[in-house]
């Protein structure tokens, strides 16, 4: 069967802001560049970023890229890389004067300069005072910088192809990238899409857990092609967890209630946080409170028939201060606990957010694996950007505000790096006979699966399984059971099969492609989080309940193909600054 | 001929709260819908996420959206 193939100069999966302002920058270079996208660009997950960008502008109180870098690698629980998060800060105020320019309706001071608001996290002079050094437009800052990117994008010739799904990367005998294999959903056609620069910025996928902020889209189809092709993944053990997003739902139910003196309960009615956290109660970080959640419920103190989530009750503020000042968190109570928190409680469980591991790769959004001679070799013709990507500036933990900042940071250095590595390769690579085999043969066997099983069931299972075994706190029996559990639905997702066999908009066949996706990702995120016993960050074990810096300062890998893993030192060094060493992280 | 399965990919969203209650709607309320329905639908799938999602919680009624409505409420209701 001959397929249709298309040259472009890069090839980009993903429209997203990461994906987005790389292509920004190779189209005005005057590159050929095809961006894919499952979803139309504007409608990616940025658009649910709404704290904003950090950048140490100063305009509002003194600040400096120095202390912003400082508290990304204690963020970090030290297992950022510090060249790459000097890189991030020092770029930071560049990235965002350039959207400036670009468009972007920043909220301003009366002076006229960016207006900057506080986050958690970030403060001055080394761990001293709050600082403020968020950058936004309102709550929708993610939804500005998607508008503003697609249409710079629209004007500088990017070609996009919209409800395109890629379905794997092409390499050759060298191992070196050259362009992906992709589904039209519309038509149900696969085309090769020949490139000389390949890039992911497929985003997250938190979809692999039962409670999860993301959107529907964040299926990890980027890291699930890196897998399959080869290339490890990295840091797959660390999740950020938020404490408060709607049972059952997902959406998250932001720290502001709690800010505004909400608090939890358990089935006693007990207001448990006094017990762990006699002091900041409610109020301590994320990891802190979620903590105790998942020990409450563990413990047989959870609430409702399954016993498996807590109480926000914030009743008590009264009905004029609910209306006020937390309108939308009303809305969404209403809607999706169906609970008017006026009158009752929200029922709220911890909820995967972010993904701080990914495809693993260097400052400059080059791959690095260690398939040749050294740990990080370059895999040539392949990058990566934003939440599918490790750089590794999120370490164990990301900071709010520091993901719209590393989007634009790497996705410019991306475009930057591509520019450059083309002008040294000015011709294709010769596509190998067999470039599309493997999509292929993935798509005739979902086509002939007979007496298979149920996309959605396996689906379940898997973000079921994924969440009692391998959630916000990590238990040693659960882990090893986990593995196994999860290996037997990874087993069934491979024999999916779908009544619905047309071409034309077959939503069904997607949706099983993006299980196996599922599936790859949470195989990789079991197994890296039972063999790292200690807790660092995100990752939290009962087991192992301290940081161990002489045993695991250092990066996993995870390799598909044995279910390997392998270690990578942390890159201690900056590039300019001294190293921060490891200290103990309080708040 | 796929209009359902088009429309139901359409569906897929930036923000996880359009998911659902986009998913509930296809769910309830689009087989039953007639043509001008579908259409109203179809226009509100075009809206940029965030301000769909202002339209379906906040239910102000916007005189130039009148024609959306009838579809608008349904999916307030879901």
């Amino acid at each position: 069967m001959t397929i249709a193939r298309r040259k472009f100069d890069a090839v980009i999966v993903g429209a997203g802001g990461g994906g987005m302002r790389a292509a920004l920058q190779l189209s005005e270079a005057g590159l050929k560049v095809a961006v894919l996208s499952k979803v139309f660009p504007t409608r990616s997950h940025t658009v649910a970023a709404q704290g904003g960008i950090a950048a140490a502008l100063g305009n509002v109180t003194e600040d400096n890229w120095h202390w912003h870098m400082y508290d990304t690698v204690k963020g970090s629980d030290y297992l950022g890389d510090q060249d790459a998060i000097e890189f991030m800060c020092r770029q930071a105020g560049e990235v965002v004067y350039e959207l400036e320019h670009y468009g972007m309706p920043f909220d301003r001071l009366e002076n006229g300069k960016i207006y900057q608001r506080p986050f958690g996290g970030q403060s001055q002079n080394f761990g001293g005072a709050q600082a403020t050094r968020s950058c936004a437009v309102a709550d929708r800052t993610g939804h500005a910088m998607l508008h503003t990117l697609y249409q710079r994008n629209v004007r500088a010739n990017t070609q996009f192809f919209v409800e395109w799904m890629a379905l794997d990367l092409i390499r050759d005998e060298q191992g070196d990238v050259l362009g992906v294999s992709a589904l039209d959903i519309e038509t149900g056609e696969v085309m090769i899409l020949q490139a000389r620069a390949t890039l992911f910025a497929t985003g997250g996928a938190a979809r692999i857990f039962s409670a999860s902020t993301n959107a529907f889209i964040n299926t990890g189809d980027g890291l699930a092609m890196t897998a399959r092709a080869g290339v490890p993944l990295q840091d797959m053990e660390f999740w950020q967890f938020h404490p408060t997003g709607v049972y059952g739902a997902g959406i998250l139910i932001s720290e502001a209630v709690r800010g505004e003196g909400g608090y939890l309960l358990n089935k006693d009615g007990e207001r448990f946080m006094e017990r762990y956290a006699p002091h900041a109660k409610d109020l301590a970080s994320r990891d802190v409170v979620s903590r105790a959640m998942t020990t409450e419920i563990k413990e047989g103190r959870g609430c409702g028939r399954d016993a498996d989530h807590l109480l926000l009750k914030l009743d008590h503020l009264g009905a004029d201060v609910i209306k006020a000042r937390l309108p939308g968190i009303r809305e969404i109570a209403i809607k999706f606990a169906h609970a008017d928190p006026i009158r009752e409680p929200i029922p709220v469980v911890p909820t995967a957010h972010y993904m701080m591991g990914g495809i693993p790769t260097n400052f400059h959004g080059q791959v690095v694996a260690p398939y040749k001679t050294g740990p990080e070799e370059v895999v040539q013709g392949f990058y990566a950007v934003g939440e599918c990507a490790c750089v590794s500036v999120h370490g164990a933990n990301r900071l709010g505000t520091n993901s719209l900042l590393d989007i634009l940071v790497f996705g410019r250095a991306a475009g930057n790096q591509i520019i450059e590595d083309l002008k040294r390769n000015s011709h294709h690579k010769h596509l190998p006979g067999d470039a599309a085999d493997k999509a292929l043969a993935r798509l005739a066997r979902l086509d002939s699966q007979k007496d298979g099983e149920n996309v959605s069931q396996v689906g379940d299972m898997l973000r079921k399984t994924m969440q009692a075994h391998c959630g916000v706190f990590r238990f040693a029996d659960l882990l090893k059971q986990g593995v196994d559990k999860i290996s037997e639905v990874a087993q069934r997702a491979r024999n999916t099969e779908i009544r619905d066999k047309s071409r034309v908009f077959n939503t069904a066949r997607v949706e099983a492609l993006e299980l196996d996706n599922l599936a790859e990702v949470a195989v990789a995120t079991m197994i890296s989080a039972r063999a790292r016993t200690e807790s660092r960050g995100a990752h939290a074990r009962d087991d192992f309940p301290y940081r161990d810096d002489d045993k695991w300062l250092k990066h996993t890998l995870y390799f598909s193909e044995d279910r390997r893993l392998d270690y990578k030192p942390v890159r201690l060094k900056p590039l300019t600054v001294e190293s921060f060493p490891p200290k103990a992280r309080i708040y | 001929m796929k209009e359902r399965e088009r429309t139901r990919w359409r569906c897929r969203r930036g923000l996880l709260e359009l998911d659902i209650v986009l998913q509930r709607f296809m769910d309830k309320h689009y087989a039953a819908l007639d043509e001008a329905g579908i259409r109203q639908f179809e226009t509100l799938l075009d809206f940029p996420d965030n301000d769909l999602w202002h339209m379906i919680v906040q239910k102000e009624e916007d005189e130039g959206r009148a024609g959306l409505q009838p579809v608008l409420r349904l999916l307030q209701s879901v």
